[in-house]
């Protein structure tokens, strides 16, 4: 299940839920939804970061010298940086594999 | 000093709204609300009112407006209808979620179809679940009163929740009637500036309206009914203060002659009082029948009701919309669902009466008690009747 820290009873909640710290969806851990998971292989690798920028989570991130890594708090699994990488470097792996 | 003067009941409507000093009025026209809105659009323009005024293109961009102006923080107005209110309807949920005191005043009109621009409460009795506070008006003196209560009771930082006051369209919207319009002064001694506890200030930024996942719907459901719930303690606090300062008390069920009754008949909105004239003619024959009316509506007063009725065998109650394929009018089922638990409950016959507009006459609510009184002894097959059908 989703472990989310934002979990409150209702008479925490702020008045008509406002949200008052910006970028609050960070505890909003979306990464338990995934069924795949992204495996870069660094051998094919180009360093070109299209899937940094077409990852539409922000989970593609840049890593140590130039390569790109997936943060699996927010990684969905949705495969678009699979489908996009040029090189076919980024394989979806089942998560019970 | 206040004066007594003849009004039309929709051209007080707005004045009490212009007293109130609205910062933003969103409304579109739709009879038989259109010269609230009318009215306002003129007091706008003509500057006696310092207020935006935006015609919008429909009921649904109206009360989005509304949500939009609340939040910033402004003092908001709007009225409407009928299919207006029903086109608004899944804006109408948002307002109180986000804890925004909006007034809207509804004249109420049946819904189509048949097409009918004629009174009765199935627009409202629709939109039963939507959070917000309603009342009912009797009069146009109540109407006055309430639009002012209301803004009263919205904004008050233990309730902040939106309001709407529902009047009998034409029966009550279009009647020109003698009403006590307050003065200024008299009207900002009741009704303080509005100070939002929150709203969208760029100096002090907030996300309003945010998406609520599994794990948080639930709770945000329950905060706002308890925060509808715990709305009454204010909204019998600013009926006293009104009192108080100009005389006239409301409360949130009204009993008329209902001592020694033994079928005491429900009503709520303008026909209350044809029901008292018969009541007073019952009365004269010897027959022991009372009068209770609902002037809130939501939050349900239970307690208050129970009290009312406390030690009556039997109730009539008169709905003037239909549930259909249901087990009775709305009004009836909620007055049933709050006597069920209750020792002794009194038995209860429902009546459904005045729809689309068809008069509900003294003989009517004579026909009415008469059969309660019948039912009483010998208790009928049906769940509820319609008064008037011709059944042929």
């Amino acid at each position: 299940m989703a472990k989310i820290d934002a979990v409150m009873g209702w008479k925490k909640l702020d008045l008509g839920c406002v949200i008052r710290q910006p970028g609050s969806s960070r505890t909003f851990k979306t990464g338990d939804w995934r069924s795949q998971r992204p495996v870069v292989d660094r051998d094919k690798c180009i360093k070109c970061g299209l899937c940094w920028v077409y990852c539409p989570d922000l989970a593609m991130v840049p890593a140590e010298e130039g390569y790109y890594k997936v943060n699996l708090d927010y990684c969905k699994g949705c495969g678009i940086c699979a489908k996009e990488c040029p090189k076919d470097a980024i394989t979806m792996v089942l998560e019970e594999d | 000093m206040a004066k007594r003067i003849g009004m039309e009941v929709s051209i007080a409507a707005s004045e009490a709204v212009k007293l109130a000093d609205v910062d933003l009025i969103a409304a579109y026209p739709i009879t038989p609300q259109t010269h609230i809105v009318e009215h306002l659009s003129e007091v706008v323009a003509d500057g006696e009112l310092d207020a935006a005024f935006v015609p919008v293109e429909s009921e649904h961009s109206a009360m989005s407006c509304c949500i939009g102006s609340s939040a910033a923080g402004a003092r908001t107005f709007t009225a409407t209808s009928s299919q207006g209110l029903a086109l608004m309807h899944e804006i109408l949920f948002i307002a109180p979620a986000m804890r925004l005191p909006i007034v809207m005043v509804v004249a109420n009109r049946a819904l189509s179809g048949p097409i009918s621009i004629w009174n009765d409460h199935s627009d409202i009795m629709s939109e039963q679940d939507i959070a917000w506070i309603q009342t009912f008006a009797e009069n146009g003196q109540e109407v006055f009163d309430l639009v002012l209560h209301a803004f009263r009771v919205a904004e008050d930082s233990k309730v902040l929740l939106p309001v709407i006051v529902n009047l009998d369209g034409f029966t009550l919207s279009h009647v020109i009637e003698p009403i006590e319009i307050l003065d200024k002064a008299e009207v900002d001694k009741y009704l303080p500036p509005y100070k939002p506890k929150v709203r969208l200030d760029p100096r002090k930024p907030v996300s309003m309206g945010m998406v609520g996942i599994p794990e948080i719907y639930t709770e945000a459901k329950k905060a706002t009914d308890e925060a509808l719930i715990n709305s009454k303690k204010v909204v019998l606090k600013a009926w006293k203060e009104f009192g108080d300062l100009f005389g006239r008390y409301y409360n949130p069920v009204e009993s008329y002659k209902t001592e020694g009754a033994e079928v005491i008949l429900i009503t709520m909105g303008s026909i209350s009082e044809t029901a008292m004239t018969a009541i007073d003619k019952m009365r004269e024959k010897g027959m022991p029948v009372g009068l209770v009316r609902f002037r809130l509506w939501k939050p349900f007063p239970a307690p208050e009701f129970k009290k009312a009725i406390a030690g009556v065998q039997t109730l009539a109650v008169v709905d003037r919309a239909l549930s259909p394929g249901g087990a009775c009018g709305p009004v009836a089922e909620e007055i049933k669902a709050a006597l069920y638990a209750e020792r002794g409950r009194p038995k209860v016959y429902n009546f459904i009466a005045g729809l689309g507009g068809r008069d509900v006459t003294v003989e009517n609510f004579e026909e009415i008690v008469s059969k309660a009184f019948t039912y009483a002894k010998k208790r009928p097959k049906q769940l509820y009747e319609m008064i008037g059908v011709r059944e042929i």
